[in-house]
């Protein structure tokens, strides 16, 4: 299997070259948030406020980790669910948001934002959760201290790996792979 | 009478909170390796090689193998003969999952209330319990943690009895369509049919518990388990939803009496960490 390797923040060139199905390995800074650190935001957008962090190109993953034992950069770091942002994703995309990454199917709204911003979704897999933390170099709150596990964290990433289900051309890899092996 | 202090039983739930988090079944990692081998997709296989691998690395670090470690699902059986002392048994089990989830670096995931505050109780508490009264002098104890993301895909449905065998099958086949790479798939469905509505949604959780691919005791519910599986192996989904002929690892169903009127189905989704523990006190 080819697999791509893409450096963050990611620039319109390298989001415009994915294809849902292509195996990717990011490296850099991505910044992790879930539901209510998206909630958050989407407070300070409607305030016209800015964003705890520049999301231009940057790269979003839906995660809450474990706590870290004392000798780990970051416990246990798997994908969560992604429609629960569904909600609020297209808004990001529109302030600049290049990709994010988690696990499950999007909304009719966010395929057509990412094709309409020039954005891309990625997948992890879901519980690998051991073996993901290990591509992460380092892990720092940066915004939302309270809320513990959904805290917004700046993580510097290594070959982390995920598969592209929607590009920013209109695919999505759930629908063709379903096709695919359907009886 | 057999005097148990529950000290002993927070002690024990502490430990099964850790270790089926850390440590994933035999039975259901048997069950990846099978599937490996059944899987066509590529993208499947791969999957599925990942899994094995987070499996071996939790098991070897002493981690949590998913970073949704649920709420504690807790399952006590108390024989009729034992008498509890030392203070009460839901505070006990409640210490028992706090101090299981404190001191296995595992993820606090319990918020305080639904819609108004939903404030992380810091401590996972409450946990779900469920009591169950039998005869004897033991103490049995099965916790399984359940993750967010396939517990939501779970439905329930009160069929019309002339909706009958098919209508229950369609009902769950359904459901695991509509719930596509969510679940994080290949899952373990568990299925509860008849009873009441809540007694359904109950069997459809303690399915979880059977041995992965254990058949029901009965033919006529073990075709019915085997039908279901067939038939949701058939959709494409494939593991993480990424296509594929594995969608779901196992089904396992459970019944009970119900009224004439009722037909009522549950389907409780685990995803692929089908994760429980057990201990006899």
């Amino acid at each position: 299997m080819s697999v791509k390797k893409i450096n963050t923040p990611l620039t319109k060139e390298v989001i415009k070259d994915l294809k849902a199905g292509d195996n990717v390995l990011i490296s850099g800074v991505i910044y992790t948030a879930r539901d209510a650190a998206h909630k958050k935001f989407m407070e300070l957008l409607e305030n016209g406020e800015s964003l705890p962090v520049d999301l231009e190109g940057q790269v979003i993953y839906y995660v809450g980790p474990t706590p870290a034992r004392p000798h780990q950069v970051i416990g246990s770091a798997g994908p969560t669910t992604s429609g629960r942002m569904d909600a609020y994703t297209p808004q990001l995309l529109e302030a600049g948001l290049g990709a994010c990454i988690g696990k499950g199917s999007r909304s009719r709204e966010v395929k057509e934002a990412l094709v309409e911003h020039g954005g891309v979704y990625m997948a992890a897999v879901g519980g690998a959760a051991a073996l993901i933390s290990q591509r992460i170099k380092s892990c720092e709150v940066v915004a939302y201290q309270e809320l513990g596990p959904e805290a917004v964290r700046r993580l510097e990433v290594e070959d982390f790996p995920a598969t592209v289900v929607n590009d920013a051309h209109g695919n999505d890899l759930y629908e063709e792979g379903k096709k695919k092996y359907a009886v | 009478m057999r005097e148990i202090n529950v000290r002993e039983i927070s002690e024990k739930v502490a430990r099964l909170c850790v270790e089926a988090n850390y440590y994933l079944g035999e039975d259901v990692e048997a069950s990846y390796h099978q599937a490996a081998e059944k899987e066509e997709s590529p993208v499947g296989k791969e999957v599925l090689k990942q899994l094995i691998d987070n499996v071996n690395l939790a098991r070897e670090q002493q981690v949590a193998m998913c970073q949704d470690t649920g709420l504690a699902v807790v399952f006590i059986e108390v024989g009729q003969e034992v008498r509890l002392t030392g203070g009460n048994l839901k505070d006990a089990i409640n210490d028992g999952i706090r101090r299981g989830y404190e001191e296995g670096y595992l993820r606090k995931s319990a918020v305080k209330e639904p819609i108004w505050n939903r404030v992380n109780t810091g401590d996972n508490t409450p946990g779900i319990i469920h009591y169950d009264i039998v005869e004897g002098e033991k103490i049995k104890i099965k916790v399984a943690p359940k993750g967010g993301g396939a517990e939501n895909m779970s439905a329930l449905k009160m069929l019309k009895p002339s909706d009958g065998l098919q209508g229950v099958i369609d009902f769950v086949v359904e459901q695991v369509e509509n719930a596509g790479p969510n679940p994080c798939p290949p899952t373990v469905l568990g299925v509860g049919v008849g009873g009441t509505f809540e007694k359904a949604a109950f069997l459809s959780k303690k399915a979880l518990l059977r041995p992965l691919g254990e058949p029901h005791p009965q033919p006529n519910y073990a075709n019915l388990e085997k039908e279901i599986l067939q038939r949701v192996n058939s959709l494409g989904i494939g593991p993480q939803g990424f296509g594929g002929r594995v969608t779901t690892l196992a089904v396992h169903v459970e019944y009970y009496p119900t009224h004439i009127a009722s037909l009522p189905v549950a389907v409780n989704f685990n995803c692929h960490a089908s994760r429980h523990k057990e201990a006899v006190l």
